[in-house]
């Protein structure tokens, strides 16, 4: 949930990315810290195996400047992504503002992209969350590797609603920040029409 | 979904105020408040060396977790966790189920104090929340997110 000091001047917000074992969630956080400037990001801690997959989480906080005098700082987190890890992925979307699902491209893992779409519909209703009803974009990743799945294949099975999505390759940082700015924008549309009622 | 959490400055002052007076009377080393997303919130004592925003962030994943354990268990919620360190102790316990305080301490204090002062200032705290809580709904305080245009948000992410 965001939190808002008007102490501090802050408004902080939560993005999740979530997405099936190997998508590039993880991968998406190394670009984005990579590229950013030191003074607008701090440090970023992985929570991972000893062979690099992701354990409980990622968590990466970034600065995007300001609105009215107001800091908006985001906090980036990634789940794990394997199967077994589920009681771990619905404690990280506690609280969430803005969903990012990365999709694996590859024609291979068609299967689980749609069991981890639909593990996230179900551990978001869990927490009283609606998909459909929180700032939510998608990204294709992997666009890169030869074995890839058409666009429109991909959104006619993964992004029936049509909400904003980008093609990308996290590893060069195709669509990576692309994505960030939408997923972004859309939470803070959110807060200021939620506002507005 | 409820509002956001929200903080003014009278209350962030007061909180702060409890934060330093449990820093004291604990004799800890440090004090912090995050809200149960990971965000912080306050701090008191020696926090200049001290990466307070990763620290929130993983402890609120670690109470997130405690939480989750605590289900499986069919227990309500372990409200309050101490870890051990050689130099450096940590005291966690939930404020009013809404935010997470944490106390680090040295041998200079002991696990005893640091309970006795925590459970103290815990109800001040709860009881700072709820006025702030209270505030916020009365939307007596005019919120920057209706101040905020489309035009600003663009402007955000112009490059």
């Amino acid at each position: 949930m965001s939190f808002i000091n008007y102490s501090s001047r802050e408004i902080n917000c939560k993005l999740v990315y979530y997405g099936p074992g190997l998508c590039g969630k993880t991968t998406n956080l190394h670009y984005i810290y990579a590229k950013t400037s030191p003074e607008a990001k701090g440090k970023m801690i992985s929570l991972a195996t000893e062979t690099e997959r992701t354990l409980f989480f990622d968590f990466l906080p970034l600065s995007l400047g300001e609105i009215r005098g107001f800091k908006t700082r985001f906090h980036l987190y990634t789940v794990p992504g394997q199967v077994f890890y589920d009681a771990s992925r619905k404690l990280i979307l506690k609280g969430v503002d803005g969903m990012v699902f990365v999709v694996d491209s590859q024609i291979e893992r068609m299967e689980a992209n749609i069991e981890s779409l639909d593990n996230l519909r179900i551990n978001l209703a869990e927490q009283g969350y609606d998909l459909d009803k929180l700032p939510y974009v998608v990204q294709y990743n992997k666009r890169d590797l030869p074995n890839v799945a058409p666009i429109e294949q991909l959104r006619d099975l993964l992004n029936p609603t049509r909400v904003p999505d980008f093609e990308a390759s996290a590893t060069t940082g195709v669509g990576v920040f692309d994505t960030l700015k939408a997923v972004a924008k859309a939470v803070l549309r959110e807060l200021q029409r939620g506002a507005g009622q | 979904m409820a509002g956001p959490d929200v903080m003014f400055p009278e209350e962030q002052q007061q909180i702060t105020t409890v934060c330093q007076r449990l820093h004291r009377d604990a004799n800890a080393k440090a004090v912090l408040l995050i809200g149960r997303d990971g965000q912080a919130i306050a701090e008191a004592g020696d926090v200049e060396d001290l990466d307070v925003t990763s620290l929130s962030s993983l402890t609120a994943g670690n109470v997130a977790a405690t939480g989750g354990i605590s289900k499986i268990l069919r227990e309500k919620d372990f409200t309050s966790q101490f870890h051990e360190g050689e130099k450096v102790h940590v005291h966690i316990t939930l404020v009013g189920g809404r935010a997470i305080l944490v106390v680090l301490f040295d041998e200079r204090s002991s696990l005893g104090l640091v309970r006795l002062r925590v459970k103290k200032s815990s109800e001040e705290m709860a009881r700072i929340f709820d006025a702030v809580s209270t505030k916020a709904q009365s939307k007596s305080q005019p919120s920057i997110l209706t101040e905020i245009t489309d035009k600003d948000i663009d402007n955000l992410f112009n490059d």
